[in-house]
Parts: structure tokens; sequence; C-alpha cells
């Protein structure tokens, strides 16, 4: 007992730089942003008069909230499910011991050092319906490629910017993937060769449950991306097209040019403490609903 | 448990087996050929390395021999896929799956053959009965003991009624006293299952204790194939001369022990201190008294020689001179050059 409070000072000492930084720039932002979020302030930011709580409230069932969180839930529904297939299919394609395979990881992973923008601008140049590579090759079998153009087109709009995120977040998908692939035991497989489960099997099996915890880990990283994609929309689409505006996310309506609250700091502020309430459940909800599925070695 | 397995034959014809290429290439198993028998419990024994795991791989279907053919049976199945050999594994680290129960473990291998779950239900709790799993069924390989998860890794393999066994160190994970009993189970399994084991161990107890037959092996390459008591008695090389036994044969240079051009070996335990100091002269370096026996610890012009006594006999202090000699019969003499065993060396007293 008398050990325990004699390095006391020590714990306090090895534990302010971490306090000291989430002080700084998370728990400070997050009570400023609520204390933000009853104001209603105007375009100089300067002059705010109350709002009340019922700001919150208010900004809850604003069609504009409620449309941008339905946008949001969409474009998150798109790039997860998909996100997460596509990066545990390419890690396991990658994870064999055959000649050149580096260089495939090299490419997969590629990505993780491309930042949002760069990636926007890529598929930003590949879709345009002008001079982009992809509705040369593809407008036969999709027309809305060339007329008007997948990001002009308010049913493929989303898609397209679900696309994009897709890509960007492949890297980190195929990196933490292989990671988990890797620590697998080879055994597992070797036995379950041996007892006749072929591909599939082996991998419905074997793979899928072992990369449980890593599935559940990157399945929340991604919902939270999705739910804060800001860049990728207001490069590629920028909230747009006009008049539906199906790619208008949450962060786009805090942040973005064409947004209705651009200029309202204490609006600004509700919706994004309202984000983060919505990603709060979003990540309790993932984490009870799967965790009693993802088995964690002992 | 009711166990009718296809019995059979496992023929290992000059197997050979590089991993690397070129100069780099580096030759686990060396041109082995061994017979096992339907029945058998052949033991595969060696040290780490020796290229004995890489055998079983081999005819698990693991591995790929680089030259020579294995037959399950009458076929040749060195280009036949796991699943079609027949061949149940048991791995040194059980290599049980974590999330599923030890009664989802023992069901896999019929669930992949497409079994229906009640007839799978019926196969795993027989096979979890004979092993005395029962009780176990619901817990994950996490919940189980070393000795549990041990259990659950060999039901896994009998409910398939394969027509071989092999088994890669089952037992290495196990503290000495589990060793110890399930030793005796894994014969008694034997019994009773009446089924072709291929065992791994670097264990010579092991060997010893459970083996129908060993194959003992070296640097890839078999230094020799018999009954446990034949190999004890009648090593066929230095090494395995000295790697069977604890301790091990004492194999001296030639002209030591005898006017000869063999090295000559006796066990520790034929070794006898003459009354009247003649014979092989050495000095006592240590004692060791293990209760049931004594180890006298002597050196010969730097030969370390050991002597076995009974606990009964008076040991000699520690320094002193005596002599040491053996019956013809225990005398094993070997080629100096080749390190193979020779019969008809000219032998001088």
């Amino acid at each position: 007992m008398r050990r325990k409070w004699r390095d006391l000072p020590i714990a306090i000492g090895m534990l302010l730089p971490s306090a000291a930084i989430l002080g700084v720039f998370v728990v400070y932002p997050l009570i400023r942003a609520i204390q933000l979020g009853h104001l209603r302030c105007d375009a100089t930011g300067r002059r705010c008069r109350e709002g009340g709580w019922g700001q919150y409230i208010d900004v809850l069932r604003s069609n504009e909230f409620q449309h941008a969180l339905a946008n949001t839930t969409r474009l998150a529904l798109m790039t997860v499910p998909a996100g997460l297939a596509l990066g545990i299919g390419l890690a396991v394609l990658a994870d064999k011991q055959i000649r050149g395979v580096g260089f495939f990881r090299t490419v997969f992973s590629s990505t993780v050092a491309t930042s949002v923008a760069v990636a926007s601008l890529v598929w930003f140049v590949l879709l345009q319906p002008e001079v982009g590579v992809l509705p040369d090759l593809f407008h036969g079998i999709i027309p809305s490629l060339k007329q008007p153009g997948l990001l002009r087109d308010p049913g493929t709009a989303l898609p397209a910017v679900a696309l994009s995120s897709i890509w960007a977040s492949l890297g980190f998908t195929f990196i933490v993937i292989t990671a988990a692939l890797q620590s697998i035991p080879r055994e597992l497989y070797e036995s379950a060769l041996v007892d006749g489960a072929g591909g599939w099997m082996r991998f419905t099996n074997v793979t899928v449950p072992m990369l449980g915890p890593t599935i559940l880990f990157t399945s929340v990283v991604l919902t939270t991306r999705a739910f804060q994609a800001y860049g990728e929309v207001a490069l590629l689409t920028g909230g747009g097209p006009d008049p539906q505006r199906p790619t208008q996310t949450v962060p786009y309506l805090i942040y973005g040019q064409n947004s209705l609250v651009k200029n309202d700091i204490g609006l600004k502020s509700t919706a994004a403490v309202l984000l983060f309430v919505v990603l709060l459940i979003l990540a309790f909800v993932q984490f009870r609903g799967l965790d009693k599925r993802v088995h964690y070695a002992s | 448990m009711t166990y009718c397995a296809t019995v059979a034959q496992v023929r290992l014809e000059h197997v050979t087996k590089s991993f690397g290429e070129g100069t780099d290439a580096v030759k686990a198993v060396d041109d082995v050929s061994i017979d096992v028998e339907d029945h058998d419990f052949m033991i595969l024994l060696g040290p780490s390395g020796c290229g004995k795991s890489t055998m079983l791989r081999m005819v698990a279907g693991l591995e790929t021999p680089t030259s020579g053919d294995i037959f399950i049976g009458n076929t040749k199945v060195n280009d036949v896929a796991p699943k079609m050999r027949d061949v149940a594994m048991v791995f040194q680290s059980y290599a049980l799956y974590p999330h599923k129960t030890a009664q989802a473990n023992i069901e896999f291998p019929l669930k992949v053959r497409g079994e229906s779950k009640i007839d799978r239900a019926a196969k795993a709790k027989s096979a979890a009965e004979a092993l005395g799993l029962s009780a176990y069924l619901d817990r994950k390989p996490g919940q189980l003991s070393g000795g549990q998860r041990q259990r659950v890794a060999l039901a896994r393999a009998i409910v398939r009624q394969p027509a071989v066994f092999c088994m890669d160190e089952p037992l290495s994970n196990l503290d000495a006293k589990l060793r110890g009993e399930t030793r005796a189970e894994l014969v008694d399994l034997h019994r009773r299952l009446d089924a072709t084991i291929i065992y791994v161990t670097h264990d010579q107890v092991e060997a010893m204790t459970m083996g129908t037959r060993v194959a003992v092996m070296n640097h890839g390459q078999l230094q020799q194939i018999g009954t446990p008591q034949e190999v004890y008695a009648r090593p066929e090389t230095v090494f395995v001369a000295t790697f069977i036994g604890t301790p091990p044969m004492n194999v001296m240079p030639a002209g030591l022990f005898e006017r000869s051009e063999a090295l000559v070996g006796v066990r520790p335990e034929h070794l006898r201190v003459t009354t009247n100091g003649g014979g092989l002269r050495v000095s006592i370096r240590m004692v060791e008294q293990l209760g049931h026996e004594t180890l006298l610890v002597c050196d010969a012009s730097g030969t370390r020689i050991v002597v076995r006594q009974g606990a009964d006999v008076a040991a000699p202090p520690i320094g002193a001179e005596i002599g040491l000699d053996a019956a013809e019969a225990h005398r094993h003499r070997f080629d100096p050059v080749t390190q193979h065993r020779i019969d008809n060396v000219g032998v001088g007293a």
C-alpha cells in the first residue's frame, strides 16, 4: 500500500504529457463546442446570442441535418462493407509466399500514403466526362459516365464519392488486415487442409473468425471515417449536385462552402456535437453487437 | 468408441526433401526409405532439425518430396492432396480453432465432409467419451488445460477414423507428470484403435516406451530402424549409441578400452569396477547419487566415462583410481571413419 502511494508522483508525471495533449486537443475543444452549440452567431463569430439548449433538438429535427445524416449513413453503408471486403480480399490474395508478392503488397498499401485531397483529385480526373479515362472506357455499360457524368448525376454522385473514399481507405484496411493475417498460426490452416477443408471453408472457418477483432476495429474506424468524410465531398461534388444535394454529408454541412449554416459558428458547433454523439452511439452499438461474435486470443 | 479405420501401410522410398535452391539448398531429408507396417506405432526420433517433422509433413501432404516416392497402402501419394490421403494430424501446438468449442473442434473434420449435424454430434460425443472429455465439450480451447487441449486434438483426429495418424511432438507442451500419464494413454489408445501411428519426437523416453518401432534420424538421414529394444541393445551407428540411453553409451577412442582399431562403446550399466584394479584405469571426477542408482563420472586420459552402479554399492571417493571392464557381449564396436557398427574387428585383450 505504502509503495502504491510512493509511486503516485511518478505515475502522474508519466501520465501528464498524454493528459495534456488529450486535454488541449480533445477535451477542451469538445467542451468549447458543446458551449458554442447553444449559441447563434453572426458571420464574424463575435456577436452571438443565446439560442438555448433546445437548439440541439431543433438542429436534430431540421430537414437539413436529417438529410445530411441520411446521406452520411448511405455513404457509410456503401464504403464500410465494400472497403472491408476489398481490404480482406486483397490481403488474403497477397498473403502468399510467392515471388513478386512484395510488389503487390506495396501497390495495395500505397493509398495509405495518399491524402484525401490527392485521392479525390485523382478520381475527379478519372471520372471527368470530358477527359476522364473511365467514361471513355465504360460509357457503353454506364451511360451516365459521359452524360451528365457520375459526379453530376444525383443518382450516382454519392456512389462515385464512395468509390473515391473506398480507394483512399483501402491501403489502411489492407495493411491492418495483412498484419492480422500474418499472426494467424499456420498450423490452423494446415490442420484444416489435412481435415479436407477447401479454400472457402478455410476462409470462413479459420481466416474470418481469427480476423474478428481486427475486422471489428477496422469497421469502427471506417465507419467513423465515413461519418467524418469531408475532403472528398468538398473536392468532388461540393455537396451537390443541386438541388437534391445527395452528397451533402454532416461534415460538409458543418464546414462546407455551400452549406446553409456556413456562417454560424453556433449552429456548426451544434451539428458537430450531434455528429459526435451519433458516432459515439454507433461505436457503442458496433462493439456491443459484434463483440460477442468476436474471439479474442487468450 | 468403436473404431474401424482402414488400416494402412506407409512406405517411403528414397525420399529426399530440399528447401531452397542452388547453392543455398538445404537437405532436410536425405534419401530416406522407411516401411511403416499396419498397426505400427512408428516413432521418428532425432534431435531438432534432423528432418523428422518434415518427413511427417510429407506423409500428411503438407510438404512435397523433392525426389522419391511416398505410398499409403498401395497408392503413390506424392501428388495426392492432403484431404485425399486419409491421414489425420495432431500438431505440437494442437492447432485447435480458438473460436470454436471443444465439440465444434472435434466435429470440424466431419463438417468438412458434409455429415449431418446429428451424426457429427454423436461421433464427437463418442470420441470425447473415449478420451474423457465429455465434461468439457462446451468449453473453448482457451478455457481448457494443456492436457485437455491435447485430448481435444486427439479426439479431432480419431473422430475421422483415418488410415494413418501423424503426430508431431504432441506431448512436448505438457509438464513432466502429465506427459508421463499421457504416454500411457496414447499407448492404450493405439491398442484400442489398432491404427497405424507415425509419431515424431525428440524425447527418447517417449520413443522407448511408446513405439513398436523406432526410426532414429540425424542430419536428414535415417540412422537406424528397429524395435526400441533393438535400437538400444544394438545401435548401428555412434550417433544412435550416444543418442539413446540416459546416460548415453560411453564411446571410447580406438585403443583406449581394448587393443583394437575400432571405437568401443559400452553402456554405463555394463561397465563393472574390477576388484583388482585391472582393465581401463580411470579416476573418479564426480559421484551422482540418484537414489535408486549411483553414477560415477570418470576420466580416462581426457575421455569422459560414466558408470552406473546400484544404489546399494559403495561409491569410491572422488579422485580415487579404479579399473573398469565390460563383458565381451556388451562391447559395441564402431568404425572410426564411417561411425558405423562393425562386428568383426581384431580384438586383443
